[in-house]
């Protein structure tokens, strides 16, 4: 136990102190997170277009399909996973759907989350949970 | 994991001006991370490619931060508007510092 929360204390820097007596729970890692970026911002819906399968058989390749019309950047979270921040999305002039595909590995069920800063300054986010068969992590 | 990480990359060959296509990458990478543990119980230490990025003609369209969520072998595919005829370059970033280029010209129909 201690070692996975070592980890997560790497990945989440100082944060990740402040958690490691409140909760154990890594939901309120990645929400910490989400609230150490946005620098306790509103955050908006309805924007994000996230796209996750609803079960994954294999959690060592989940595809993930995520766009947000207007976004700067799009982070994305596995809230069940011993590392949260799952990859950051910045898009340059030249994207015109501000949103990429690729294939995660979830560690157990859970809900993906996709947080995406707008142009405009403002923040967006969607959930989408996705039921692990066997879970990603290796060990 | 220096030798071995293989890019692979799709691009039309042709596009009309202010299109929008559709590209593809992979690269062939393990993206050891740093939680799993060899036989004798030991963590096998984390390497993983961290960032990835995408240019056309020195105009970036994405770039990427890679964590150790991301799969095997990381896999992208996002749109780009191509302005003008030019050549695509994509850069992968390795942990060990090591740096994968892939590089993709496309022509004006």
């Amino acid at each position: 136990m201690f070692s996975r929360r070592d980890i997560l204390a790497i990945g989440a820097g100082g944060v990740a102190f402040a958690t490691l007596g409140a909760s154990p729970l890594y939901a309120s890692a990645a929400d910490d997170l989400i609230a150490e970026l946005t620098g306790g911002a509103d955050l908006g819906d309805g924007v994000i277009d996230l796209i996750a399968p609803e079960i994954a058989e294999n959690g060592n390749a989940v595809p993930i399909d995520v766009t947000a019309e207007g976004a700067k950047s799009i982070t994305l979270f596995g809230e069940g996973n011993p590392e949260p921040v799952m990859a950051t999305y910045n898009f340059g002039p030249l994207s015109p759907t501000r949103g990429a595909s690729t294939r995660v590995r979830l560690a157990q069920t859970q809900d993906v989350i996709a947080l995406a800063q707008m142009n405009d300054g403002s923040w967006q986010v969607a959930r989408a949970t996705v039921k692990v068969t066997i879970g990603g992590c290796g060990g | 994991m220096a030798s071995g990480a293989k890019p692979r990359v799709r691009v039309p060959k042709t596009a009309s001006v202010g299109d929008t296509i559709t590209i593809k990458t992979l690269i062939k990478h393990k993206m050891e991370s740093g939680q799993r543990r060899d036989d004798d119980g030991n963590i096998v230490p984390r390497s993983i490619i961290n960032r990835f990025v995408a240019d056309f003609n020195g105009q970036n369209i994405i770039d990427v931060t890679l964590e150790p969520s991301i799969s095997t072998n990381p896999y992208f595919a996002f749109d780009a508007i191509v302005p003008e005829a030019g050549e695509f370059a994509f850069t992968w970033y390795d942990d060990d510092g090591s740096v994968y280029e892939a590089k993709k010209s496309i022509k004006i129909a």
